[in-house]
C-alpha cells in the first residue's frame, strides 16, 4: 500500500478488470486507466460497451472477475461502497422519496454522526450551490426533472468526497436543460477541484465537457486522450465513427484516411486541384439543411468511394442532388487511420 | 334519448347485481335492531336489547376476546415473517422468488380445509395440545401470505437504486434498510396488516380443525345456527363481524392506494 501511494496517487487507478454476467457474455475484456486527481474524466460508448459497468466497480457496487481498483493509491477492490471516499449521482437520481430535500441531502453526514446544526447548515449550502435553498423542505415528488437532477448533484457533492461518479446524469432532460446543466456541471467541477468521472454515450457532451476521455467499445478502451486527440487523431475506425462524423476513405496499400466533413469543400465540375489538394470528384447524393451549415454526401461512381462535406449555407444554395462536382481537401488535413 | 336508456338498463343491471349480493347481509344487519325475538318481515320495532342480551352472553364475549386475541397475534406474527420472507427473497434470481413465493402462498391458495386438517393432523401428531397458540399458528399461516405479496409488491417497485444511494453515502446495508427501505415499506406493511387482521378474525374453516375447545366469533355463529338457538344474538354477532372486518379492509385498501400514488 506503501508503494501504490508514493506512485503518483492517482485519483483512480484500474488494471486488468474484467467482469461477466450470469457465466456468459463478457462485459469487460481487460480494463486498465488511470485518472488524475481533479480531473473532468469522461468514460464515452454506445450502450452495452461496459462504461457504466466500469464506473459501479469504481463505485463498489460489482465485483470484478479479475483486476484491482485504487483511489488514491489505496486497494480497494473488495471494499463495499459505504467504505469508499466516493459518492456517486445515480441515473435516475435515486433520491428517497419519503425524505425533504435537505435530509436527503443531510443524509451522508447523519449517517457519519454529524451534528444537527452542521447538518443542517451545510445541506442548506450544499443546495444553494444548485440553486435549490428556497425549496428545501419539499420532497422530491414535487420537483421537476432538472430540480431532482441537481438535488442528487447536491447530496453528492456536500460530504466532500474525492471522487464524485456520475451515471448519466442528463440523459432524462431535454436538450435545452442538458446544455444548461452541462455548463453548470463543470462550473461545480472547477470551483470543487473534486475529480469527476462522468458516463455518457453523447458525443458532443462528452467532448465539451471533459478535460480527457475513453472511449469504450464492447468491453475494451479503443483510446483515452484529450477531446482535441481523439477527435483529431482517433487511433482506430470506431473512435473516428463514434466521435464527430467523418468520411473514411480507403486509401492505396489498404491504408484508409479520415476527412473530417468540415475540412472538405466544395467545387463546380471540372476543376483543377492545386499541387496540395486532394479531390473526390462525383455526383451530390445527398444534401441536408442544418441551418448555419449544410452537409452534403458527394460520391464517385465508379468506386462507389463517399465523401461527407459541412459547407456553409450561403455557398451550397447552387448545390442540387445528382449534380456532378468535386469534392476538394488539403492534403495534410487528410488523417492517415492507424490500422 | 337511445343513449340514457342504455344507462338506465345498465345502472339497472348493476343495482340488480349488488342487491343479489348484498340484500341477505343486509337483511341479518336490520334484523340485529328488531325489537321482536322472531325473526318475521317487516321488523316490528328498532331495539338494542339485543345487543344488550348479546353483551351480556358470557359465551360471546370470550368469543369475542378469544378473535381478537388470535387476530392480533396471528397479524403481529404474520408481519415480521411476511416482511423478512420479502425482502429476504428480494434480491435473489427470479426463478427462486417464484418457487418460494409459491410455497408461501400454498395456505391461501388450498382450500381452507385442506389447510385445516393438514395443521390439525400435525398437531395431533406432534402431541400439542389444541389450545389459543395452535390457533394462533394456523391463522398466521395465511396471515403471513397477506403481507408477503402485499411487501413483495412494493419492493419490486422501488428501485434498486435507492439501497445503492445509501450505501454510497455510506450507510451500512442494516442501517440503509432501517433508514430507507423500512420507512418505504410502511404503507405497504400497514396495509398488510388490516387485511391480515380482517382475515383472520372472520376465518371459520381452519379455526374449526385448530380450535379445540376455544371458541371464535365466527366459530360461535357456526355453533348458534346449526343448533337453531340465539337467533337474535346471531344477527347482532354478525353485525360486528361484519363492522369489525370491514373497517380495516377499507382503511387498508385507502392506505395501499395512498402508497401507490407516491
Amino acid at each position: 500500500m506503501q508503494d501504490n501511494a508514493t506512485t503518483g496517487a492517482m485519483a483512480v487507478g484500474l488494471s486488468g478488470l474484467t467482469k461477466s454476467y450470469d457465466r456468459g457474455r463478457p462485459v469487460l475484456k481487460g480494463i486498465d486507466l488511470e485518472i488524475c486527481p481533479g480531473e473532468f474524466f469522461t468514460m464515452l460508448g454506445p450502450s452495452g460497451s461496459g462504461k457504466t459497468t466500469t464506473l459501479r466497480l469504481i463505485g463498489g457496487f460489482e465485483l470484478p472477475d479479475a483486476g484491482q481498483v485504487t483511489l488514491l493509491g489505496r486497494d480497494v477492490t473488495r471494499l463495499p461502497p459505504y467504505q469508499r471516499d466516493v459518492n456517486t449521482m445515480f441515473q435516475d437520481y435515486a433520491l428517497f422519496p419519503h425524505m425533504s430535500l435537505r435530509d436527503n441531502v443531510a443524509y451522508g453526514m447523519k449517517i457519519r454522526g454529524v451534528g444537527a446544526a452542521e447538518r443542517t447548515e451545510r445541506a442548506q449550502q450544499a443546495l444553494d450551490m444548485v440553486h435549490l435553498d428556497a425549496v428545501s423542505d419539499r420532497r422530491p415528488s414535487q420537483l421537476s426533472g432538472g430540480q431532482r437532477q441537481r438535488v442528487a448533484l447536491a447530496r453528492a457533492l456536500v460530504n466532500k468526497p474525492k471522487l464524485i461518479l456520475l451515471d448519466e446524469p442528463l440523459g432524462a432532460l431535454d436538450l435545452k436543460l442538458r446544455r444548461e446543466m452541462q455548463v453548470e456541471l463543470k462550473r461545480i467541477q472547477k470551483q470543487t477541484g473534486i475529480t469527476f468521472v462522468y458516463v455518457t454515450h453523447d458525443q458532443e457532451e462528452a467532448l465539451s465537457m471533459s478535460d480527457r476521455i475513453a472511449v469504450f467499445s464492447e468491453g475494451v478502451i479503443e483510446q483515452v486522450g484529450t477531446p482535441q486527440e481523439l477527435y483529431e487523431r482517433p487511433a482506430s475506425r470506431f473512435v473516428a465513427r463514434f466521435i464527430g462524423s467523418s468520411s473514411i476513405l480507403g486509401g492505396e496499400h489498404g491504408c484508409a484516411i479520415l476527412l473530417r466533413p468540415e475540412d472538405v469543400r466544395m467545387e463546380p465540375h471540372g476543376y483543377t486541384p492545386t499541387p496540395d489538394e486532394d479531390i473526390l470528384p462525383g455526383v451530390v447524393e445527398e444534401i441536408a439543411y442544418l441551418g448555419p451549415v449544410t452537409r452534403c454526401q458527394v460520391q464517385r461512381m465508379e468506386t462507389g468511394a463517399c465523401v461527407t462535406a459541412m459547407v456553409p449555407s450561403r455557398t451550397a444554395r447552387t448545390l442540387q442532388e445528382g449534380m456532378a462536382v468535386v469534392a476538394v481537401w488539403a492534403k495534410d488535413v487528410a488523417y492517415p487511420l492507424p490500422r | 334519448m337511445t343513449v340514457s336508456v342504455r344507462t338506465l338498463a345498465l345502472w339497472g343491471a348493476a343495482v340488480a347485481v349488488l342487491a343479489f349480493l348484498l340484500l341477505p347481509l343486509l337483511l341479518v344487519l336490520v334484523f340485529a335492531f328488531d325489537a321482536s325475538s322472531v325473526q318475521v318481515w317487516p321488523i316490528r320495532g328498532v331495539s338494542f336489547k339485543w345487543f344488550v342480551a348479546t353483551w351480556a352472553d358470557e359465551e360471546v364475549r370470550n368469543a369475542l376476546f378469544i378473535s381478537l386475541e388470535v387476530a392480533v397475534l396471528a397479524t403481529a406474527l404474520a408481519t415480521v415473517l411476511g416482511t423478512l420472507a420479502a425482502v429476504g427473497m428480494n434480491g435473489l434470481s427470479s426463478r427462486v422468488v417464484q418457487v418460494g413465493s409459491f410455497f408461501l402462498t400454498l395456505p391461501i391458495a388450498l382450500p381452507g380445509v385442506l389447510t385445516g386438517i393438514a395443521m390439525n393432523s400435525f398437531f395431533t401428531v406432534c402431541d400439542i395440545p389444541f389450545t389459543l397458540l395452535t390457533l394462533v399458528i394456523a391463522h398466521t399461516t395465511f396471515c403471513t401470505v397477506i403481507i408477503f405479496s402485499n411487501v413483495m409488491a412494493r419492493l419490486r417497485r422501488l428501485p434498486p437504486s435507492l439501497m445503492e444511494a445509501a450505501q454510497d453515502m455510506g450507510a451500512t446495508p442494516l442501517r440503509g434498510f432501517v433508514t430507507i427501505t423500512l420507512p418505504l415499506l410502511g404503507g405497504a406493511i400497514a396495509s398488510g396488516m388490516l387485511l391480515a387482521f380482517a382475515l383472520s378474525f372472520d376465518e371459520v374453516i381452519v379455526s374449526t380443525f385448530t380450535a379445540g375447545t376455544q371458541t371464535t366469533l365466527p366459530l360461535w355463529i357456526f355453533g348458534a345456527i346449526r343448533l337453531g338457538q340465539h337467533m337474535p344474538e346471531v344477527n347482532v354477532v354478525v353485525f360486528v363481524v361484519v363492522a369489525v372486518t370491514l373497517l380495516p379492509i377499507i382503511w387498508g385498501q385507502k392506505l395501499a392506494a395512498s402508497v401507490s400514488r407516491e
